[in-house]
């Protein structure tokens, strides 16, 4: 983002986490608040980069260990004759699905309830700034009129 | 590039003419390979993928007949290019297109190749400010509120208020509709304010608004509390309390119960159902004022046809749902999941039925409803017994043209208002009394 700019920038979505990243603009007199809400996003974005990059990451690794066994089983290759990728239709994958997805489920509960909170946090700050802002906006008004 | 065209779920924009014409083509009941690109063009939509798009219902993925399907053998992608603006201050220029949907027929039915959008994938890959533009306001917050699913949902309340035993009346009509409209609206933002980083990880869902930060958490909220608030209010003051209740219930029934229940338990899936029903039961309320077994009918035959439409719907999607953590009985119990479908195909005809036996509709409507239940029965047969892609996606499809269709016959069939009123003095008193709940 170019560096006169006065407000947020935000990216292409993350390889790994699907999310995608925010360039956070400090102003030179950035209120407490302000910075507040702002220390509170990046935390936000850091806890959320970290958990789905791991997240995904996971999944890949474990869906692939999935591939592996099961076609090892079934005594196959990872590579069949013309070098293509060897895939389970969706039926076998279904198992692993069910399966990521109990495992996880403790982990998502935990997550969950860590995300409505810092959401709710976030916006109800943000709520304050806009407050804050509208009130400073609105006294300047009356002071140029007055003048 | 090739652009291919996806099918995205159903969006009714004008739904009179696409049931006269539904009408017609389904008289033949033979699905041809024509009629259903014909449907896929009529049903261009955005990606709304979210369960809480699930049939319409209020904000409902699981309502919302809007699902993306992944991989279909058809499956063609819409090149939806979202026209920049400008700023003066941003070095590079953006790729700036009007916004259009391109749609090319698939000549090949099997194995249809899905590839990435060129131009939609470098818009993607460019830094973006994060200022909002009151050009695109507009198409943000339709986005927001799943302006197409709410389109749908306000579609059911009018079929609801349309099957009321009374005298139409065009005011009170409209004020439903559109209270039931922002209900929506708020309802689809304040589930999308929920669900940022799991839409980000889901491909239907990943060009949302919030996920893409083309508007800030709080000005959805508020976007959320200004639609809702007067929607409501305008459902309690214009036209009837009960139907603000139940309006104001609904939403809190999709945004606090729904959309967490949608991590944590399979149970999601009834309670989006019964999101679903809600607005139907609202219409009738709005036109009579009270909750009959019409209406309870209504939102019965609203609740069944929900679990077809969304558990075949949730079967292609079982990847996305594992790995975003959303408990969902297609990736948890797929026998339950397929059971339940058919259950409820099965119960759409019992419901067919019971509704001349409450006099909403003469006896031609079980007579001609038949057939359609049986088929959608029959496709819930298939996908029971053959739980693979193919059946899961023809039920889906079925399902999207099969509700229209129903609420529509059920129209042609109402039992008139008249013969009602000949039925002695009781009727026509409470026939008076709910003119006067109209009142305002």
């Amino acid at each position: 983002p170019p560096a006169h700019s006065h407000s947020d920038w935000i990216g292409p979505p993350d390889k790994h986490s699907n999310l995608r990243p925010v360039i956070f603009y400090v102003p030179p007199e950035e209120s407490a608040l302000e910075r507040r809400l702002r220390e509170a996003r990046q935390e936000a974005q850091a806890c959320n980069q970290r958990f789905w990059a791991r997240h995904n990451r996971t999944f890949r690794q474990e869906k692939e260990e999935f591939i592996y066994s099961r076609l090892k089983a079934k005594g196959l290759e990872m590579r069949d004759e013309s070098g293509q990728k060897a895939t389970l239709n969706a039926e076998e994958m279904a198992d692993f699905y069910k399966d990521f997805l109990s495992k996880n489920f403790k982990k998502h509960l935990q997550y969950n309830r860590d995300w409505y909170k810092r959401n709710f946090t976030i916006t109800f700050l943000m709520g304050q700034v806009a407050l804050v802002r509208a009130l400073r906006w609105l006294r300047w008004k009356k002071k140029n009129i007055e003048q | 590039g090739l652009f291919v065209w996806r099918l995205h779920s159903a969006g009714m924009q004008k739904v009179p003419c696409q049931f006269v014409h539904l009408c017609r083509v389904a008289n033949n009941r033979l699905i041809t390979f024509q009629y259903f690109n014909f449907l896929k063009r009529m049903y261009v939509t955005q990606y709304n993928k979210d369960l809480s798009q699930r049939a319409k219902p209020k904000p409902d993925s699981i309502v919302s007949p809007f699902h993306e399907l992944q991989q279909l053998d058809q499956e063609k992608k819409v090149i939806h290019k979202i026209s920049p603006i400008s700023p003066v201050h941003q070095s590079w220029s953006e790729t700036s297109s009007r916004s259009e949907l391109r749609e090319i027929k698939s000549a090949v039915k099997t194995e249809g190749l899905v590839t990435p959008v060129g131009a939609e994938s470098k818009e993607d890959r460019q830094w973006k400010e994060m200022k909002l533009r009151l050009d695109d306001l507009p198409g943000i917050l339709a986005r927001l509120s799943k302006i197409k699913l709410t389109a749908l949902v306000v579609g059911t309340a009018s079929a609801g208020f349309a099957m009321a035993p009374v005298p139409f009346e065009l005011p009170c009509f409209l004020l439903a509709s559109l209270g039931t409209g922002l209900a929506s609206c708020a309802a689809n933002s304040i589930n999308q304010f929920f669900e940022v980083p799991f839409d980000s990880n889901m491909n239907r869902t990943k060009n949302r608004p919030l996920v893409r930060g083309q508007i800030s958490p709080l000005l959805a909220v508020c976007f959320a509390a200004s639609c809702g608030i007067p929607g409501i209010a305008l459902l309690t003051l214009g036209v009837n309390p009960l139907t603000g209740a139940l309006g104001a219930f609904n939403i809190f029934l999709y945004t606090c119960c729904y959309t967490p229940l949608k991590r944590m338990s399979i149970a999601n899936t009834w309670v989006g159902a019964v999101v679903g029903a809600i607005p139907p039961v609202m219409g009738w309320t709005a036109a009579t004022g009270s909750l009959d077994a019409g209406a309870l009918l209504l939102g019965g035959i609203l609740y069944s046809w929900q679990f077809p439409h969304f558990n075949a719907l949730s079967w292609g999607l079982r990847e996305d749902y594992s790995r975003g953590g959303y408990c969902m009985m297609s990736v948890t119990h797929p026998g339950l999941c397929r059971r339940v479908a058919l259950r409820h195909c099965l119960a759409l005809i019992g419901l067919s039925t019971a509704a001349p036996v409450l006099g909403i509709t003469t006896w031609t409507f079980p007579v001609i409803s038949l057939p359609v239940n049986l088929y959608i029965s029959y496709l819930g047969f298939r996908f029971y017994r053959d739980a693979d892609r193919s059946s899961s996606r023809k039920l889906f499809f079925c399902s999207l043209w099969h509700l229209p269709l129903l609420l529509l016959v059920m129209f042609t069939c109402k039992k008139p208002v008249l013969e009602k009123e000949d039925k002695g003095d009781l009727l026509g008193e409470s026939h008076e009394r709910a003119v006067e709940i109209r009142l305002p």
